[in-house]
Order: C-alpha cells, then structure tokens, then sequence
C-alpha cells in the first residue's frame, strides 16, 4: 500500500483546473465565456478523475474539447500586461525573497526523489518507487506555492487567478502532449512502425554501409518528426533498419548504433510540431507570436548535431 | 498501405497550418478506423491513453499559480535588475550557462527544471535583462528571438547529455530494448558513446548563443540610428 499516488495529485490538479472554470465562468466580460467554462471543466474531470472513469467517457470528454477547439469557442481575454513601472517597485519590496519559491521546486524534487522512496512505515510505504520522480515534483510545486503565498501576502484565490491566466494562455496546447501519446500509441497498434520500416529497406541501397547508417539516423529524425518522439522511433527504426542491415549483413557495434541512434532522434525532436510539450507549448508558454519560432531557433542547432552524429556512427560502428 | 492514411492526415493537417490538437485526433481516428477497430473503440482506446499519460500536464498547472502570483509582485523585473548588475552578461552567455548547467544535472538524471519552472520565470527575464544593459532596450522582434532561445537552451541542454553518468531514462530504455531483442549491449559503453555528442552540444550552443548576440547588437545599432 502506498500513502501518496500520482493519481491523489492528478486530483489536485483536476482541481486546479476546475477553479478555472468557475472564475471563467463568473466573469462577464470574457469574450468566449460559456465555450471557455465549458472546455474548463470537461479538462478538470478528464484529469481530475480520468482512471475512476471508463475509457469511452474519457475519449468522448476528449472529442468534446477538440470540438469546442476546433470550433474556437475557446479564448483567453486581452489580460493587461502589469505595469512596468509599478511592477519595479513591487519588486523593490520584497527583493531577492521573490526567487525564493522557484527554487524550492527543484531543490524538493530533487531531494525528495533521492530519498521519499525508502520511507517506509511497516507494509505502507510513503510512495511508488516508479512515480517517485513525478511525486517529488508535486510535492515541490506545492512547497513553492506555500512559500510564494506567505512571501506574498495573497491568498488561494489569487493562486487560482493567476494560474487561471497562465494556463489561459496555454488553452488547448496543455493537452497536446498526451494527445500525442495516445495518437503515437493509437500508431503502435495499427502497425503503422513496421510499415514504414519495410518501406525504407526496399527503397534504398542499405547494402553500403553508409547508406545504411545514413537510412538508420535519417529514418530516426523522419519518425520522430511523423510521431513528436524518439523513444516511439526507437524500436521501430532499429528493428526494421538498424539491426538487420548495420549489425547482422555489416557487423556493426549496436552500442555505438543504439546511443547515436537515439542521439539522432533526438534532432528530429527538435524540429517538429508532433513533440508540442518541448515545441508548441514552450512558444506559447513565452507568449511568442509565431508558434514556430522555437522550432526555427533549434533547427540549425538540429543539423549541426545530426551531421555530427552520422559522421561519428560511421567512423565508429563498423 | 491503408494503415498509413492517419499519417498522412497529420502530415496534411501540418501543413495546412490547422489546429494541433485538431490534427491530432483526427489522425488518431483515422488510424484507428482504418486498421478496422470501430469508432467506439479508438474513442475508448484514446480515453485510455489520455489516462495513461494524463500526468504529462502535472509539471505544469501546479507550477504556473506559482509563477503568475510572484510575475504580479514582479519576479521578472527583479531577475532583470539582478541580471543587469552582473555587466559581462549578455543575452547569449546567459543562454549558454544556461545550457551547460541543464546540461550537467542531465548527465545524473536530474531535472532542474522545464518551460514553465525556469524558463519562463528565471532564465528569460535574465536574458532579457542582459540584453537591456547593451545599448537600447530590445525591440519585439529581438525579444521573442531570445524566447525563442531560451526555450531552445532548455531542449538542447536537456536533450544531449541524459542519463551519461546516472542512467534513468532513455540510455535505460536503449538497454530494454536489445535485452529483449537477445542481443548483448553493456550499459557503461552505451554511456560512453553518449559522451562526443554532448560535447558536441556545448559546441554548437556556443556558437549558436554568439550569433544571437551579434544579431542583438546589430538591431539594437540600428534601432539607435532610426531614432537619434
């Protein structure tokens, strides 16, 4: 038996979440009111309390908030940006204790994912040791959050109204991540993987060895591209590419293939829409007008490394 | 061929510049449906794998009441005005440190942070912080340029250097993979050949961080000449 679960702080968030929607809904002057409350609080119940529920409820609630997306029945309203001038001398008060809560968030999860897994009280142990990680982390937001109240002076209300707007910003790109995790999952039980593998064997001559090593590593960045990660990449590229023509018909290294492999993977990450928790919701997180901007930054960093890597891996794996 | 045809949704729905969340479910469906599962079915199995992975938003919504209570008691203004009294940072050096750090607490399988725990409320005010003490303040096209930055500094730093000395993700997940595929790798060459291209990375970062620089002081020059 463990005492504290992912799902309890899912909870949490699902309240979070639900807050929201109610100061959505309370306000009058928001442009997309109904939509945005609406859109709110479906998120809070699929996050809030998705494992009590049965799946088909989940992927309707699912298919009800692309709708309303895809609809644009859901918006922020124009929040003013502080006043510059105000927000300098707010900043005079209280000074350097204003980094404070920030830090404490990593410095918590940190520790507490070093040590909140042998905390044992008998049978019941405090936590799962493989959600140790994710458990620390809530543990430091909440840590944060306290510490960024007390400094303050505000209360929960305020916690809710300015994560309300943050999150806002956010809208429907919060959830793209996981979306993207049941579409590549989705892709794993039609076996779109071996498909496309098959595909790249016979097109091209992998019979020279670095052909195969640069059919291998482009394969990585085009299917982490396709489905937003590499570790999705990972097995079906090496399955269908690496080992068959880089170890077996050339006798190459496979670790030397397999961390380069992943390396290359890595630079397809960076320069696609599919990987929106690293991508998309940075950009919008940052209020960037172009949602491409931080992928146009990180392309020339993703050529230089995966030449990089092509160069190594050939010099290296045979 | 026809298990394709939700990739194909994707890519199209890319490049028609529709929206992402959109795209992504209609893919999904499409791949269901046309693999031969019925509609009921892939609803049910993307309600499952929200489920599942539903913990992906968790970082985020307990970090932002955080950040957005201190941004109204201005953090970020505060962070500048550190920032600007140290007078050999710019913005590219900031981004750099920034990089190498994230860089090393990788390397031991230790997240110091993400968009919305560092980025946003730290390693952005300081950038542009520094970028204010060069002559003019930044215009906003310089400004989301050094966002934009910023969040590359965070993806590339955490990206190149996991799990080199503590192994907890995807060197692990590399291991997983050939143990199962009867094929015998050791953990500490897979580490090993980790190595060069996280070298590699600070490499490039610096060179990457100097052009952003130089483009910063370049329209920082010329904004000056415009408006004497």
């Amino acid at each position: 038996m463990t005492l504290l679960t992912l799902d309890l702080f899912l909870l949490g968030c699902g309240g979070v979440l639900a807050a929201v929607g109610a100061l959505v809904a309370r306000d009058a002057t928001h442009p997309q009111r109904w939509g945005s409350a609406i859109f709110w609080l479906l998120l809070a119940v699929a996050v809030g309390l998705g494992k009590w529920l049965p799946p088909i409820v989940v992927g309707y609630a699912v298919l009800g908030l692309t709708s309303l997306v895809a609809t644009k029945r859901v918006g922020a309203p124009q929040f003013a940006r502080g006043d510059s001038v105000v927000l300098t001398k707010r900043a005079e008060v209280l000074g350097n204790r204003l980094l404070w809560p920030v830090l404490w968030v990593p410095v918590v999860a940190i520790v507490g994912g070093a040590v909140l897994d042998s905390v044992k009280f008998g049978d019941v142990s405090l936590v799962n040791p493989k959600q140790v990680a994710q458990i620390a982390l809530g543990l430091g937001c909440i840590v944060g959050l306290a510490t960024a109240l007390r400094t303050t002076g505000e209360g929960p209300l305020a916690a809710a109204r300015e994560g309300g707007r943050l999150l806002q910003l956010l809208s429907w790109s919060l959830i793209l991540p996981a979306m993207l995790a049941a579409l590549g999952g989705i892709m794993g039980k039609a076996g779109v993987g071996s498909v496309i593998a098959g595909l790249v064997a016979t097109a091209l001559p992998v019979q020279f060895p670095l052909v195969a090593v640069v059919a291998y590593c482009g394969g990585m960045v085009l299917f982490t591209v396709l489905l937003g990660n590499a570790f999705a990449a990972f097995p079906v590229m090496t399955l269908g590419v690496g080992l068959p023509f880089i170890v077996q018909a050339h006798g190459g290294d496979p670790a030397v293939m397999g961390a380069l492999g992943m390396l290359s993977g890595y630079c397809g990450t960076l320069v696609t829409p599919m990987a929106a928790n690293f991508n998309i919701v940075p950009a919008r997180l940052l209020e960037l007008k172009d949602q491409y901007a931080v992928i146009k930054a990180q392309a020339p960093f993703a050529a230089a490394i995966w030449v990089f890597n092509v160069g190594l891996m050939y010099g290296c794996v045979y | 061929m026809i298990t394709l045809l939700g990739l194909f949704v994707v890519v199209i729905g890319f490049t028609l510049r529709a929206n992402p969340l959109l795209v992504v479910v209609a893919g999904g469906l499409t791949t269901g449906v046309a693999a031969g599962f019925s509609f009921n079915e892939v609803v049910a199995m993307i309600g499952q794998f929200f489920t599942d992975n539903r913990a992906l938003v968790l970082p985020i919504i307990l970090m932002v009441p955080i950040v957005g209570v201190l941004e109204r008691h201005g953090l970020q203004e505060r962070v500048a005005l550190l920032i600007r009294r140290a007078t050999a940072a710019t913005a590219g050096r900031v981004l750099w440190i920034y990089q190498l750090l994230r860089g090393v607490t990788s390397m031991f399988g230790l997240s110091i942070g993400n968009h919305a725990a560092m980025v946003r409320p730290l390693i952005v005010p300081m950038a542009e912080g520094a970028a204010l003490v060069r002559p003019g303040t930044p215009s906003p096209q310089s400004r989301e340029e050094i966002r934009a930055h910023a969040a590359a500094a965070e993806n590339v730093g955490n990206f190149f250097s996991d799990d080199i000395v503590v192994a907890v993700g995807a060197l692990l997940l590399i291991k997983a993979f050939f143990d199962s595929a009867g094929i015998v790798v050791a953990l500490s060459d897979l580490k090993l050949w980790s190595l060069p291209t996280a070298l590699w990375v600070v490499l490039v970062g610096w060179w990457r961080y100097r052009r952003l620089d130089a483009r910063l002081k370049k329209a920082a020059a010329a904004a000056k000449e415009r408006a004497p």
